[in-house]
């Protein structure tokens, strides 16, 4: 009887991971997957309009086969997009990843005070939605109620426009900085709590001082958590909309196709062509797996020590 | 046995409660055949929701229920996109010139006869922009727009000059004012804003779409029309007019400190003035716009809706039958003007309005120096891609004001943009 049981369950096995499996596999179809499918249809297809395209019947929907795809690179302003984009991008990894190292290293130095306090201020920006974030920096980039233009103007700089075309980008910049480099900063101070003392007790015995435990010890054991910080970081700020789009209504010098994310909202919600953004938005989506997997590929050898 | 069993069942369960906390989110609502109508309603009206209560206090058999809205350009866009997925409301209000992009959408319903009887309520203007110039009728006229000139009284006393009657003299006047005080302007240029844009233009003659047997014409480079981008564009790279991004606390500031002294705006502006530049109350007037002809007197529309009825609503009659009461009663309107701020496009509606408004106080005769300037309004016809021209327009004109560059520039490429789209989309084009 034992014996039959047993072999019963290593047979019904079978079904059962299928069915824990189930719920991930069908949410995975209905919310990533068919959309996914959806956008890849709708990118192979138009409407098409007869005469004045107001009775019935005047309304067609066409296949284009890869037209769409053909206008959406074909488009010298996607790319002019993608360039802003790329200047925006280097700007905050390069600021916002090493101002988050550096707090990460200060706030688990031995000698600092208020650590706790200053760890919970230099977070809490990220808890304050993309939105607001913006519109609250947006109004502090107005000129006549802005406490900013106050002070440049007590330093003698008179007639600062943070919204102009020279300097709207750098304004965004400022946004991003402030919002994200919290989040960076714990996920890295976290995984330097998680270093174990004995290292740095060795390296002081060897003679290190704080800064050269830092650069020798700690970085080198950073590098993983580093490597997942500037992923994630590539792939938010090539996807970034929520700034510019919230700073166009108060500057003239922000287009609608600032950012390449905003000419696909452009395209699908203000000029009602669903089929455009479905394929611009497919092509970004290529085009920012490539950054990432490359600069993946670059430093695994590195920073997981995998063989190739 | 058992715990193999009770794992089955266990999983099964799980997998279930997923299944149903999917699906209850998008359970559709059936029609019910028996009981009320029911009737759902987006709208950015204020206290419409006391409004259709009224309605439905009186109408048992047909219950309407009021969905609030954010207006603007996603509420057009939500729309298409309801309509589309199927699942769009009974009832939408609609900007006039959104109203053509809807019927080629096939999102909106032709009603011509379900309110036959109310033809006589709107002037022809305001008709033809429910009829697009067709034989069909795409939804009822509920507010307009028309066009004035509102100024601050005291600011122009105090730097000595009159209201102007033309542009040329518009022009002097803020070539004067900021000639005396550099940090204030006599009015603003807007690139944020195609409608007021639209409606200059419509005052000066332009015609930017236009049916031609069964062709679309496009006029947005029209000579009407140039020459109000060229005006502007003038006085923008002289820099006597501000040029600055409308609705910014900046501008609020502005507008209220008496920065800018006067707003070539639409008849809703005392709402905006009232909230935005509280400080003004009793101190600004309104006048008919500056015209181009001395001796002239036109004036355009700046925005204005209309209620339409979906094309996939169940209850068309019903619908057409709670919008044509909302639009044209009597009782309804006072409710519109009282409760929703609303300036009704039935003529009856605006004999209505005998109470200047507050913030106006001191002008006990602006709603009949309204109806005045309402009667001189130009009509237009809009086209089937108002969105794109629009777009177009902020992108091309928010480029001229930083580059300092030409106007007529900026509006030949809002003209190509709108032609490209036309091509691309298959409508026929006049030659």
């Amino acid at each position: 009887m034992a014996k039959a049981n047993r072999g019963a369950r290593v047979h019904s096995a079978g079904a059962t991971p299928y069915l824990y499996l189930a719920p991930a596999v069908a949410l995975f179809t209905l919310f990533i997957a068919a959309p996914i499918g959806y956008t890849a249809y709708l990118s192979l297809r138009r409407v098409q309009f007869s005469g004045l395209g107001l009775g019935k019947k005047s309304r067609t929907e066409i296949f284009v086969g890869l037209d769409n795809y053909r206008t959406a690179v074909a488009d010298g302003e996607f790319w002019a997009g993608w360039l802003r984009v790329l200047g925006y991008a280097t700007l905050v990894l390069a600021l916002m990843l090493g101002l988050a190292l550096v707090f990460a290293l200060l706030l688990d130095s031995a000698r600092v005070r208020l650590a706790r306090f200053s760890r919970i201020a230099i977070f809490l920006p990220y808890a304050v939605p993309g939105v607001v974030a913006t519109l609250l920096w947006g109004f502090l980039y107005l000129p006549s109620l802005s406490p900013i233009h106050a002070t440049l103007r007590a330093f003698g700089f008179d007639n600062v426009d943070l919204l102009s075309p020279s300097t709207v980008m750098f304004s965004m910049v400022n946004v991003a900085i402030w919002g994200g480099t919290g989040f960076n900063m714990l996920v890295l101070y976290t995984q330097l709590r998680a270093i174990p003392r004995d290292y740095y007790e060795a390296a002081r015995i060897d003679g290190a001082g704080e800064l050269a435990i830092a650069l020798r010890v700690k970085v080198p054991i950073l590098a993983p958590a580093i490597v997942l910080t500037t992923v994630f970081s590539i792939i938010a700020t090539i996807q970034v909309f929520t700034e510019p789009m919230t700073l166009r209504p108060i500057s003239n010098a922000v287009s609608s196709t600032w950012s390449p994310l905003m000419k696909v909202y452009r395209d699908a919600f203000v000029t009602g062509d669903l089929y455009s953004a479905a394929a611009t938005s497919l092509v970004i989506a290529a085009i920012s797996v490539v950054p990432s997997l490359l600069f993946m590929r670059l430093v695994r050898r590195q920073a997981f020590g995998e063989e190739r | 046995m058992r715990t193999k069993r009770l794992r089955l069942v266990m999983s099964a369960v799980l997998v279930g409660a997923l299944a149903a906390g999917c699906s209850s989110g998008g359970q559709e609502e059936t029609p019910q055949e028996t009981g009320p109508v029911e009737l759902t309603f987006w709208t950015w009206a204020p206290n419409m929701d006391k409004i259709a209560a009224v309605w439905n206090t009186a109408h048992p058999d047909i219950k309407v229920t009021v969905s609030k809205q954010a207006g603007g350009d996603e509420a057009a866009a939500k729309f298409l996109t309801a309509a589309k997925a199927g699942n769009a409301p009974d009832l939408v209000q609609a900007e006039y010139q959104m109203l053509p992009s809807f019927v080629a959408a096939e999102a909106v319903a032709d009603i011509k006869g379900e309110v036959a009887g109310v033809r006589d309520q709107f002037s022809d203007g305001i008709w033809n922009l429910v009829t697009l110039g067709t034989d069909g009728v795409y939804g009822l006229p509920q507010d307009s727009g028309p066009m004035m000139f509102y100024y601050r009284t005291d600011l122009f006393t105090k730097y000595g000059i009159a209201v102007p009657k033309t542009w040329d003299e518009y022009a002097a006047a803020a070539r004067t004012v900021h000639a005396k005080d550099k940090t204030v302007y006599l009015g603003g240029f807007s690139s944020k804003d195609p409608g007021w844009f639209a409606g200059l233009s419509q005052q000066a003659g332009g015609q930017w779409w236009s049916i031609t047997g069964e062709a679309w014409k496009v006029g947005i480079n029209d000579g009407p029309t140039k020459k109000v981008a060229d005006f502007w564009g003038g006085l923008a790279k002289d820099g006597v007019i501000d040029t600055q991004a409308p609705w910014t606390p900046e501008w609020n500031a502005a507008l209220n400190g008496g920065k800018i002294m006067s707003w070539a705006s639409a008849v809703w502006a005392p709402g905006v003035l009232s909230s935005n530049a509280p400080d003004g109350k009793g101190k600004w007037a309104i006048a008919p716009l500056p015209q181009w002809s001395a001796g002239e007197n036109y004036s355009g529309f700046w925005g204005g809706s209309s209620i339409a009825i979906a094309e996939g609503s169940k209850h068309k009659q019903a619908a057409a039958q709670f919008a044509s009461w909302l639009n044209t009663d009597a009782k309804a309107l006072d409710l519109l003007i009282k409760e929703a701020a609303i300036y009704p496009a039935a003529k009856s509606g605006q004999a209505l309005m005998t109470t200047a408004p507050e913030y106006f106080a001191n002008q006990a005769d602006f709603w009949q120096q309204a109806t005045n300037i309402a009667g001189t309004a130009r009509g237009f016809t809009f086209g089937p891609n108002v969105n794109v021209a629009y777009s177009a327009y902020k992108d091309a004109f928010d480029k001229a004001l930083q580059n300092k560059s030409s106007f007529t520039d900026a509006l030949g490429a809002m003209h190509d943009a709108t032609v490209a789209d036309m091509k691309k989309s298959g409508f026929t084009l006049a030659s």
